[in-house]
């Protein structure tokens, strides 16, 4: 009898997650699928015929690439500002001694719980009273930018470092490297897919982000406040097809990924 | 900048190492000579680590100076030192291949062509094969050679092994322990080998130094250490002992007498620690011998009668007992199964032994000391 | 070797001076991220404070005016917004643990090498645009989808107005149904991430020794596996509840009027609204002051290593 259940056990588990996995996956469906339709109207909701006029002309909406291509621009600048940053800080924290831990771990723990809205918000009232409303724009979204994606860069490479074995550094050490030398041949390479998978995150959570972005936006548009404005008024089939690039670089990227990992067990 | 010519003895003077209110290393003086094989035991927590990382550099001393031969390398960084490590869990660059593992100090000291050196070393561990594979493709025995290798391509004055064998099974430990060994005498480099396996030490070291708490309880050549113990630490450690409280009660020429639950013991003064007062009288199982209650033991042989055989297990090479003296003490006799009969649990026996096997020691201190089961040793 | 004794040097001080020097490295390291926060991230939320309680407009200009009626009045005005925060953002953190607790299980422990491919699968869309995936529930729970048929005819629609999810008994969209549903779906991998990275660092060697001192599966989950992926329960709830309060994509997207959240009130009072800064300040410092209590309640009991 307890056969039989465990049957039933095991594979409700298995039912249970395939049926959340296909909830995860299934607006990413929809979205591919959608983006070869012609939509019956300004909203792209309903199955009308299939046409690739959306894919052949991604920027039938010039205002939509313009603010793609600053998202990207804003994503990558910020990037680069966080993963620096943030790696700096991971160091700190994984490979010295220092006072005040607990506070740098609330410190750098509350961006990530905290509504973004109140990021948002309060940073947008700092601005006012500092650099005036007239400064927004541009830099002071990568400001924020850079502000929320940090927490998560040094979780990222602190996770990495944890991994790494802290005798390697003291055998280098050992056999004669200075602690230069030490960073740039042993941790340095060591630790880098945990910088990558940092950079990656940070883009990212940039790249998407709408609500922090949109108080401190200014005059400018981002992608996400472009989809979220026009949302009310039409939904073209090309805001699907920018969807379904973002979804297919994110999946090449996570595929390239493994595989080293898949060609390094095979010649094993 | 690495001064890897001037050879010499590995000197500590008054080594010190506090971590906070805790001391790790007490005041150690401590003279290594060159080219010797050195063994460094005593139990975890003993210091003896701490001291091995001072030596390399990676750890600062609070107190004391460290001398290769005339230079006094305290304040040098590791990476300038000529010593080099073998760490306990080899630590190999996961991201190199072997040969570039092997070959990384020599490339951080400047050495343009590496090849034939580290093909040379990797012959010498006889792992020139596996020159191409990367450490998580080799087993834990290979290794460890190529830790070892990695070590003393570098040709350093002194080569650190932190207990480099723990992590291997026994067969494969009983090998590597000869290996090392024969490439010690090979290379004529001075090795210091930390361990609390004391068959380890008593295997491959000319000099062990028995260290505890911090400091060093004694210090000579494996027969020295064993035969002629100076502390009870050093006594339960090494080995079994059995300890027998008593009081000196006299000493005539060479020989003193120790008056111990109304037996008198002698023993060579050469082998007593103490002239007067406390002692605590020792003799190793293996050189006591059990007669039946009533016989006579063999004249000029200290004698302990009144005991009862608690437990005799057949190990195979020797029969051990157990025997529960009158005044509650249980003492441990291990003779070798040469064909004698065998004495059954609740015999009433006596023992005896040559007296110049005993060695007395200051009867002030702790009987125990040195006898709890090692967790480490045990496995 | 006398020689050499008499060599003694005076080393104590030269070795703790040594000491001294070295520590100064982490603190250059830290200094750049740690300003960055702190400028960034924790004044403004200080001078939040002070701006909740002015008064004024954006062609004037703001002044202290010590106004604490702000924060009644916001009470008051937007009571239905924070109500609806609240419920919404509860019933999304109970159903994400619900759902992303068996997922996390299924994965840590059945799933083998597939383990890091089928973690790609639940983070992965998470990478794409989450305004644009949004958007694709309106497809699929539009009015004539066959989600929405499926549920009209099998009548699970009339128990769900019952149960007051949604209004009417043939549309799921604009509901608070669909904002929960909306809210789930984005926050799951929030929830599942933290959950999983828990479950995986128990050693299945335990699961082991739970079926052979209780027997029953459950048994063992509940005094062996749950207790054991307790901290990531915990994480996975902070940093699902916390943001989900202050998330208003979902209820603008998905929902109706009626739906409205606080979220959504900061962004017209903020933006939109001329004199709406010092209401948008208060409630900010609210729902700051909400999340550091929380926060806080966590530290207290865990520590705050386990926070990263």
């Amino acid at each position: 009898m307890s056969k039989a259940l465990d049957w039933i056990k095991r594979h409700m588990l298995l039912a249970v997650t395939a049926l959340i996995l296909l909830f995860l996956v299934a607006p990413n469906l929809v979205m591919l699928l959608f983006s070869f339709n012609q939509p019956p109207n300004k909203y792209n909701y309903i199955w009308n015929k299939f046409s690739t006029n959306a894919w052949q002309h991604p920027c039938a909406s010039s205002d939509m690439c313009s603010s793609i291509k600053l998202s990207v621009v804003i994503a990558v600048i910020a990037t680069i500002g966080a993963t620096v940053l943030g790696t700096m800080v991971a160091f700190a924290m994984m490979r010295h001694r220092f006072k005040a831990r607990s506070a740098l771990n609330v410190l750098l723990f509350l961006p990530m719980a905290a509504p973004e809205v109140t990021m948002g918000m309060t940073l947008v009232t700092f601005f006012y009273n500092t650099i005036g409303s007239g400064s927004l724009g541009f830099w002071t979204i990568v400001i924020a930018h850079i502000m929320f994606s940090l927490s998560y860069v040094v979780v990222t490479v602190k996770a990495r470092l944890a991994g790494m074995d802290p005798t390697l550094e003291k055998a280098a050490a050992d056999l004669y490297a200075t602690p230069l030398q030490t960073f740039r041949r042993v941790t340095l390479p060591l630790v880098m897919p945990g910088i990558l998978a940092a950079a990656l995150l940070s883009f990212a959570l940039s790249i998407d982000d709408y609500i922090i972005t949109v108080l401190t936006a200014g005059n400018e548009v981002t992608f996400p406040m472009y989809v979220y404005a026009s949302f009310q008024h039409s939904v073209p089939a090309q805001i699907d097809v920018i969807g379904s690039v973002m979804l297919l670089v994110t999946l090449a990227g996570i595929v390239f990924a493994q595989v080293p990992q898949i060609i390094r067990t095979r010649r094993a | 900048m690495t001064n890897l010519d001037a050879g010499g003895d590995l000197r500590l003077v008054g080594l010190t190492k506090r971590f906070g209110a805790f001391t790790a290393v007490d005041n150690l003086d401590l003279t290594i000579p060159q080219g010797s094989f050195f063994a460094l035991l005593g139990a975890s927590g003993c210091g003896k680590t701490t001291t091995l990382r001072m030596v390399s550099g990676l750890e600062d001393p609070t107190a004391g100076r460290i001398y290769l031969g005339d230079a006094d390398v305290t304040d040098t960084k590791p990476y300038k030192r000529p010593v080099n490590t073998v760490f306990q869990n080899y630590a190999l660059f996961p991201h190199l291949d072997i040969f570039e593992n092997v070959a990384f100090g020599l490339r951080r000291r400047g050495v343009k062509d590496v090849k034939k050196a580290v093909e040379d070393i990797l012959a010498l561990v006889e792992l020139g094969h596996l020159a191409k594979r990367k450490p998580t493709q080799l087993s834990g025995g290979q290794q460890q050679r190529v830790a070892v290798a990695r070590a003393l391509i570098n040709q350093p004055q002194v080569l650190l092994l932190d207990e480099p064998l723990g992590a291997l099974d026994l067969k494969l430990r009983r090998q590597m322990q000869i290996e090392l060994k024969r490439i010690q005498t090979e290379v004529g480099l001075t090795f210091v080998h930390v361990t609390h396996d004391q068959e380890e030490a008593m295997t491959m070291a000319d000099t062990i130094a028995v260290m505890n708490a911090g400091g060093i309880e004694q210090m000579g050549s494996p027969e020295e250490l064993y035969e002629n113990p100076a502390t009870t630490f050093v006594a339960n450690f090494l080995g079994q002992s059995n300890l027998v409280a008593g009081s000196i009660s006299g000493k005539d020429g060479d020989t003193v007498t120790v008056e111990a639950h109304g037996s008198r013991i002698a023993l060579p003064a050469a082998r007593s620690r103490v002239e007067s007062g406390a002692a605590i009288i020792g003799v190793r199982p293996e050189k006591v011998h059990l007669v039946h209650g009533g016989q006579d033991a063999p004249a000029g042989h200290n004698v302990f009668t009144g005991g009862v055989v608690t437990d005799a297990s057949f190990i195979g090479v020797s029969t051990q007992y157990l025997v529960k003296m009158p005044w509650g003490e249980e003492l441990a006799v291990f003779e070798q199964n040469a064909g004698q009969e065998i004495f059954r649990p609740g015999s009433e026996v006596s023992l005896h032994w040559d007296p110049s096997q005993t060695f007395g020691l200051d009867g002030s201190q702790d009987i125990e000391a040195g006898a709890e089961i090692d967790d480490e040793a045990a496995a | 070797m006398t020689a050499a004794t008499e060599q003694l040097a005076p080393s104590a001080p030269a070795v703790e001076e040594n000491r001294a020097k070295r520590n100064l490295l982490p603190y250059f390291l830290l200094a750049p991220g740690v300003l960055w926060l702190v400028i960034f991230f924790l004044i403004p939320i200080i001078t939040a404070v002070s701006a909740s309680v002015q008064t004024g407009s954006l062609d004037e200009g703001f002044s202290l005016t010590w106004r604490w009626a702000n924060y009644s009045d916001m009470f008051s005005t937007y009571n239905a917004e924070i109500v609806h925060s609240m419920i919404y953002s509860v019933a999304c953190t109970v159903l994400c643990l619900a759902l992303g607790y068996p997922l996390a299980y299924f994965i840590a422990f059945r799933g083998g090498r597939w383990k890091n491919l089928l973690m790609a699968l639940v983070i992965a869309p998470a990478f794409t645009s989450f305004l644009i995936r949004t958007i694709a529930w309106e497809t699929i729970l539009s009015d004539h989808g066959w989600v929405t048929r499926v549920l009209v005819d099998t009548k699970a629609t009339n128990v769900m107005v019952d149960l007051g999810l949604i209004t009417n008994n043939h549309q799921l969209l604009n509901t608070p149904f669909s904002v929960v549903f909306g809210m789930v779906y984005n926050f799951l991998p929030f929830t599942v991430l933290p959950l999983y990275t828990s479950l995986e660092k128990i050693d299945p060697r335990l699961h082991e020794a739970g079926a052979d001192l209780y027997g029953s599966g459950y048994k063992t989950w509940r005094y062996v596996t749950w207790p054991l992926s307790l901290p990531g329960v915990i994480a996975g709830t902070l940093l699902t509840f916390i943001p989900a309060v202050g998330d208003y994509i979902n209820a603008y997207m998905l929902g109706s009027p009626n739906t409205q959240v606080i979220g959504q009130v900061i962004e017209n009072e903020a933006l939109r609204d001329q004199f709406g800064y010092p209401t948008a300040s208060a409630m900010g410092v609210v729902l700051t002051a909400g999340t550091l209590l929380v926060v806080m309640l966590y530290v207290r009991k865990a520590g705050t290593e386990d926070l990263l």
